[in-house]
């Protein structure tokens, strides 16, 4: 089969999962219920204004996510590095907790600017105490960003407690898609730009993952391709983070999963990360929408699931390729 | 032809390369050998722009490398440095392929997809061409990196121990064909080795280091002598003309009781 058949079957994969994704709720919305004049066009309000809105979403969060994953990944050169373990989502909602408090009537799109440049110091503290401290095992730099994470985490926990929005963080940070609403998450689409600005840059992620040497060898300015990741990665946190909330450990198997497979040239695996990254969460939020019928279980929780026993497969069973 | 004046790094209170001042000739084989903590590292990385210089400078081709554009001197001058970590996960041939980066900037053509085909094949990686870097062996990877930077096709290659982690028949393998492209290509070749008889055997141009400046240079048979070589390493050596080639020995018992 060639590269570019696989390619669009995946892709006819997750059209299949948006179908199901627009077709299933309490509210009946089918072909049949479409066509029908009935109901005043509650079904086709329903679909406009819910279900395609949660849909697109699910897509342009799942391959956000994912992508940001892959790039930290090259820029830390860690396989275990993704917004969630690197200190980024927890700096997002600081920022976006800070703004909150300071300037509550501000725009959504500022806030989110706010909460992007949290995203970006936080992650560029974790890059320094990654090159000021030598780490010998691969496995130690994700406890670094974790450690990184939980002391933000809980700077914003006692801001938030203090101010009593312990619930809106827990929305931040736990990814949840069941509120997504039309012009609600229209900000999302930034993600799916910073998503294509990546690919284009696709070749100098993929030299940074070779090292510093490498990357000046073959004439890039090594610290500008990281100026350039981070910005990126803080960016379409922040967006996901503000809109839907995070879906821990998605930015990390996804990647994992796709390099196993077919390596790490990004030019030839961000079309597979960002389709793979979709179509997990679209999974995994149908589930949560049906296992509990009709109540929902947030996506964050299914898929941590599902995520954490891939990641002790891809853990135990590929640990060659970590080391 | 490159020129370094006055060149000094010192990493907290030790000085590693102290006021070196140097030129290496354009064409040929130029070794930097010397004993551990030389600075021979230190000295090719400020030579190829990858590590900043506390003082002096290095020009390669007139050009002065702290001012030069990175992806201007990286069409001239390509550099493997030792112990090379890598992230990513790609195979041979893509890694070879980004050698072509400063030329190709990712659009490579059918010139750029021969110097490729020609880079692997003269590594003989051909059969592992389509494996991944970490399926390959220590020695196996080398080659890959030594494939990359020869695919960048520049004027000077600056290598940094490159026969670590071959066994003899590629070590020696490597020389032969890194002479073949400094005599058929061209090239100027700038390399690093702990080995004094590959040194010897192959370099057309000696520089020996010690404790951070140039304790000696010229040719081969200026450098390989017993006198420069016990002073420089701190250990009896003989020097033996075996079939026309001067080789070091200086393999002995411990005599001590």
């Amino acid at each position: 089969m060639s590269p570019s058949l696989k390619l669009g079957l995946g892709l006819l994969a997750v059209l299949a999962l948006s179908a199901v994704s627009l077709f299933i709720g309490v509210s009946d919305v089918s072909l049949a219920s479409l066509l029908s004049s009935a109901d005043e066009d509650r079904p086709m309000q329903v679909l406009l204004i819910s279900r395609v809105p949660r849909t697109v979403a699910l897509i342009l969060a799942g391959s956000g996510l994912a992508v940001c994953g892959l790039i930290m990944q090259m820029l830390a050169r860690n396989r275990f590095v993704e917004p969630s373990t690197a200190g980024t989502v927890e700096s997002a909602s600081l920022g976006l907790l800070v703004v909150t408090l300071l300037a509550p009537g501000w725009p959504l799109f500022a806030k989110m600017l706010v909460a992007a440049v949290f995203a970006l110091a936080g992650t560029a503290l974790f890059m320094r105490l990654l090159a000021a401290v030598p780490l010998r095992s691969p496995y130690m730099v994700p406890l670094v960003g974790i450690m990184l994470g939980g002391v933000i985490g809980s700077l914003t926990n006692f801001v938030a407690y203090r101010y009593d929005l312990l619930q809106t963080l827990g929305a931040w940070t736990m990814g949840d898609f069941s509120g997504i609403l039309r012009g609600r998450y229209e900000l999302l689409w930034l993600s799916a730009g910073l998503t294509i600005a990546a690919w284009f840059a696709a070749d100098q992620f993929t030299l940074a993952g070779l090292g510093e040497a490498f990357t000046t060898n073959l004439g890039l300015n090594y610290r500008r391709v990281l100026s350039l990741g981070l910005c990126i990665v803080a960016m379409a946190t922040a967006v996901i983070v503000v809109t839907a909330g995070a879906i821990p450990f998605l930015g990390l198997i996804v990647p994992n999963l796709v390099s196993a497979l077919m390596g790490d040239n990004m030019r030839r695996s961000i079309p597979w990360i960002a389709l793979m990254g979709a179509g997990l969460v679209l999974a995994s939020d149908i589930v949560g929408r049906l296992i509990r019928f009709p109540y929902e279980i947030p996506i964050g929780t299914v898929f941590g699931v599902a995520g954490s026993l891939v990641f002790l497969w891809l853990l135990l069973g590929r640990r060659r390729h970590f080391d | 032809m490159i020129r370094i004046a006055g060149l000094r790094k010192s990493y907290g209170s030790t000085l590693i390369v102290d006021d070196v001042s140097l030129t290496l000739p354009a064409g040929g084989i130029t070794a930097i050998i010397g004993p551990n903590g030389a600075g021979k590292s230190t000295l090719l990385g400020m030579i190829s722009r990858l590590l900043p210089m506390d003082a002096g400078t290095v020009t390669v081709d007139g050009l002065d490398v702290t001012r030069t554009p990175s992806d201007v001197l990286a069409k001239r001058l390509a550099v493997l440095r030792q112990d090379n970590h890598i992230a990513a996960r790609l195979t041979v041939r893509d890694l070879v392929a980004f050698g072509r980066y400063p030329h190709a900037k990712g659009r490579p053509t059918i010139a750029d997809e021969n110097k490729i085909n020609e880079a692997i094949a003269f590594l003989d990686l051909g059969a592992l061409e389509h494996r991944f870097l970490d399926e390959l062996s220590g020695g196996q990877r080398q080659r890959a990196f030594v494939a990359m930077v020869l695919a960048q096709d520049t004027d000077y290659v600056l290598l940094d121990e490159p026969l670590n982690n071959l066994d003899l028949k590629h070590a020696a393998r490597m020389m032969q064909l890194l002479r073949r492209a400094a005599r058929e290509l061209g090239k100027t070749i700038v390399i690093v080795l702990h080995d004094i008889n590959f040194a010897s055997v192959y370099a057309d141009h000696i520089v020996c280091m010690q404790a951070g400046r140039v304790a000696h240079q010229g040719q081969p048979e200026t450098i390989i002598t017993p006198e420069v070589l016990s002073l420089v390493y701190q250990l009896p050596v003989r020097v033996e003309l075996i079939d026309g080639q001067r080789i070091s020995i200086y393999y002995q018992e411990d005599r001590t009781p």
